[in-house]
């Protein structure tokens, strides 16, 4: 049975990594372990979890910005937005049907692994709305960066460095984030029938209209069946779906000038708001995937030029893997059965479309051996390493969870 | 005045040998040298400091700056990176003993590609410029600093730079998609793409603001959005700043994000209407300029949201713009507003804190008590929907006491700012102006762990030194397993 510590606030925290750093002894660090299974296994006879640390701290909907401490779920964050009107704008993920495990998504662990939904290529990555944080460093020192207004350029941006970082560079004890008021309505433009050349080429187009689509995706008639709103319609070999959100009376308008500015493409549907939400949820949290995988499978996750969306997916198919795009072509999510070829082939062809790769899941079995993110240049991991020293000099922190030996 | 550091005498008398040396890396006409030409270089948009490098370099690639950096790391002479000298913190002030590498040259546009929605640019093309190169497919780049005509992408990235539109379309920092830097060492490192989440630590998003502080930008890659239909402005005046900002708290409150929400007091309406003549309400203690997007059947519905939200706060005066040029007009007081402070007061300083909106009418009641006290006006400027507040103090540079009262002044404000919950800086950069009021923002704790993270990409400190970081602590150093 492996070592857990929760403590129930920042001095307890920071003690617990005082004390592993003293004594030299790795510390692996999780919320509520929703995200285990992400990049490559921790080799640590103790874990540090922030699931103590809980509850919304501030929440000003006039400032737009709500302070949490790491270990509140997503959900009661989402809940308490939801009941003054507004919501995540990187509208992030929960992964935990993907990956298998049950817990609830924490904020720290979604900051820490900057994970970002559909909206991301509208309103921008989680990283982008983070205003200010505390955390304690691999020597056990409380920071904090950033703060809680809405523009803040004093100082080197530690936020960025530590959302995205895995838990590597300091443990996040409280999250200040930029929230927004969410949509009155939502609307989404279906078009059927498109392989996924064109159908990248309808949702760039859309993305280059003036209507600020908000979200678009394709998806092969595979992973769209049982998506919400495409009752009736004739997939294959896929649709491509771009959404509007705004208040009413813009949905209703842009959704038809849309539908009419990607003529060319065939024919659009326009899917409600009642059907709009839940289709965006199923494509937020990859569930087209998620339905069917086996044990046996690895899931990549890959952000690439959103031209070269269906390259990676030509890639995929070569392997015998399942895939869908989001983000205008962008993002590539891909299953396979999981070996060492077929991660070669699919990181491979990510790199060569000029993208980086992240290995979400795999079995144990082989996880230590895979890469988990794209090679560091010999210059990029230089620096790596120096950054990693230079917030955990005694490497305590998650060592191993993003690239091996660091 | 906020102090430099001494120069390094052995880099001052070696002045000659360098001139040779740097002739030899760029070309002789890459070189300025003469001291009348170096006086172009002494200052930046801070110009109360000035002090003229010991040379500067114009390098025309990458691969100029790779050599240039190299040869000063293995000499031990500082740097001070330089875009269009647009800087209001003095974020690139000289140093007699540094090397000014201007990227003025490196004004080419790389590539540009609709269906991906990117464009690579060089570090010295303009901000306006990207949208300039774009607009005629009816996209543009959005982040819109005031000084965007000269400013250049390679100082936005410096100092993550803001506008007035950046409550909707977010800071530099959010429409960066790939860089290319050059370490001190001298090494190439392309960070990130075309593609919209990087690898890896978040290299773009710790470069983006650092002032010059771990690497020079020569290369960019930035997210192109297309063009809303069209915008229009109203504006709104207020018997009083708290009715003002009560009206603010209410706008956000009711779902709608304008693409400007600018806040002007009495001292600025009086100013910018001597000088631009935009219809502005004399009679007003605070306005609110507010610009929406859409089709015209989008900005009318919008509008008439605004109105009805407005109304409740028993304005003085209503004006909704009806066609483009009606816009501009409520545009055009606020435009020139540097400008018509400049027409009424020798010098001015212009801060840049930043406040919880909540605070707005306590922290303008307050700088108004300063303002008597120091017995120097001054005007209030800003973007409303995301509290970030430009007091102009207006003073006399020529009168060393008048001078030395507007920088107390100016950091009591800011002082006030942190105090009630804000920063220091929301769009200027910390430079050299507010580097020794970096404590006042932050621990020691966490001003060592951004020390740290300079050492990482600059151990020796050679990079655009004294500014950022209080003068006089160590560097720290990092030892890499």
């Amino acid at each position: 049975m492996m070592a857990a510590e929760a403590p129930s606030d920042e001095a307890g925290l920071a003690a617990q990594i005082a004390a592993a750093r003293a004594a030299r002894e790795p510390l692996l660090i999780a919320g509520n372990a929703s995200k285990a299974p992400m990049l490559r296994p921790v080799q640590a006879a103790r874990t540090l979890s922030t699931r103590n640390l809980a509850g919304i701290t501030l929440h000003s909907p006039a400032e737009l910005v709500l302070s949490a401490r790491a270990g509140t779920t997503l959900s009661e964050i989402e809940e308490a937005l939801a009941a003054h009107g507004q919501h995540l704008i990187a509208e992030p993920p929960d992964l935990h049907v993907l990956l298998g495990t049950e817990s609830a998504a924490t904020l720290g662990g979604t900051v820490a692994a900057n994970l970002s939904g559909p909206r991301r290529i509208a309103g921008g990555a989680i990283r982008d709305h983070v205003l200010g944080m505390r955390a304690v460093n691999g020597e056990g020192t409380a920071i904090r960066s950033g703060g809680r207004v809405l523009k803040n350029v004093t100082g080197l941006d530690l936020c960025k460095l530590i959302a995205g970082s895995f838990g590597t560079l300091a443990v996040m004890t409280e999250i200040t984030l930029k929230v927004l008021p969410a949509p009155e309505r939502t609307g989404t433009v279906a078009i059927a029938g498109l392989d996924a050349a064109a159908g990248v080429a309808a949702l760039a187009a859309a993305l280059g209209s003036p209507y600020a689509v908000s979200a678009a995706a394709y998806l092969p008639d595979g992973a769209a069946e049982a998506l919400p709103g495409l009752a009736g319609l004739a997939v294959h070999p896929g649709v491509a779906l771009a959404r509007i959100e705004e208040f009413a009376p813009s949905v209703a308008y842009r959704s038809e000038r849309l539908a009419a500015a990607l003529g060319r493409f065939g024919a659009a549907r326009v899917i409600e708001d009642a059907e709009s939400r839940p289709l965006w949820r199923t494509i937020r949290d990859a569930l087209p995937l998620a339905a069917g995988l086996a044990e046996s499978d690895a899931v990549w996750r890959i952000s690439v030029p959103p031209s070269q969306g269906p390259r990676l997916a030509a890639a995929a198919a070569a392997v015998g893997g399942r895939w869908f795009l989001d983000w205008g072509g962008g993002l590539v999510w891909i299953s396979a059965p999981a070996d060492e070829a077929r991660h070669r082939s699919i990181t491979e062809a990510a790199s060569a479309a000029g993208g980086v790769w992240t290995l979400l899941r795999a079995p144990a079995s082989l996880r230590p051996g895979l890469t988990a993110l794209p090679p560091l240049s010999p210059t990029l991991e230089r620096l790596t390493r120096r950054v990693k020293a230079a917030f955990d000099p005694a490497g305590i922190l998650n060592p191993g969870r993003m690239y091996a030996g660091i | 005045m906020i102090a430099l550091p001494e120069p390094k005498a052995a880099v001052v008398a070696r002045r000659e040998a360098i001139l040779a040396d740097l002739a030899r890396l760029v070309g002789p006409d890459a070189l300025v040298s003469e001291p009348h030409c170096l006086r172009a270089y002494e200052t930046d948009g801070l110009a109360v400091y000035r002090q003229p490098p010991l040379a500067v370099v114009l390098p025309s690639t990458t691969e100029e700056v790779a050599a240039l950096l190299r040869y000063c790391k293995a000499e031990g002479i500082r740097v001070v990176p330089r875009g269009a000298g647009t800087s209001l913190s003095g974020g690139a002030l000289p140093l007699a003993d540094a090397v000014v590498i201007g990227l003025m040259r490196m004004n080419r546009i790389l590539a540009i590609d609709y269906a991906d929605r990117v464009a690579s640019v060089q570090a010295g093309v303009t901000n306006l410029g990207i949208t300039g190169a774009v607009s005629t497919q009816g996209f543009f780049y959005a982040p819109d600093p005031s000084s965007q005509l000269a400013c250049m992408i390679g100082g936005n990235i410096a100092m993550n730079s803001g506008g007035a539109h950046c409550l909707k379309y977010g800071v530099t920092a959010n429409n960066v998609l790939g860089l290319t830097i050059v370490t001190i060492e001298g090494e190439i490192i392309r960070l990130g793409g075309t593609h919209l989440d990087a690898a890896g630590y978040d290299w773009l998003g710790i470069l983006t603001g650092s002032e010059g502080q771990l690497a020079i930008v020569t290369e960019v890659t930035v997210r192109i959005l297309r063009s809303a239909e069209g915008s229009r402005a109203m504006l709104a005046a207020f018997r009083s700043n708290e009715v003002a900002g009560a009206c603010v708290a209410a706008i956000i409150g009711s779902g709608i994000i304008p693409v400007a929400l600018e806040f002007m007091d009495r001292p600025a309406i009086h100013a910018c209407e001597a000088f631009a003549h935009a219809g502005y309400p004399l009679d007003a203690e605070a306005m609110l300029i507010i610009e929406v997007e859409g089709s015209p059947a989008e900005q009318e519905d919008l509008m008439s949201r605004l109105g009805e939200i407005v109304g409740r706060f028993d304005p003085l005066g209503l004006k909704i713009a009806t066609t483009a040029e009606e816009s501009a007009a409520i545009w055009k007081g606020r435009k020139g507003a540097f400008g018509a402070i400049g027409r009424i007061s020798p010098d001015y300083l212009c801060m840049d804190g930043v406040i919880p909106t909540s605070q707005l009418s306590s922290v303008l009641h307050r700088i108004g008590e300063m303002s008597r006290s120091f017995g120097l006006a001054v005007a209030n400027i800003f973007h409303a929907g995301d509290g970030n507040l430009h007091p102009l103090i207006l003073f006399d540079a020529n009168d060393p006491e008048s001078m030395a009262k507007a920088e107390k002044f100016g950091a009591e404000i800011l002082k006030l700012c942190v105090a009630v919950g804000g920063c220091l800086t929301g769009e200027h950069g910390v430079g050299v102006e507010k580097r020794e009021l970096m404590g006042v923002q932050f621990s020691a704790a966490d001003l060592e762990q951004q020390r740290r993270v300079k050492s990482v990409f600059d151990p020796d400190w050679l990079l655009n030194p004294s500014k950022v970081f209080p003068l006089g602590a160590t560097p720290p150093v990092i030892h890499a397993a």
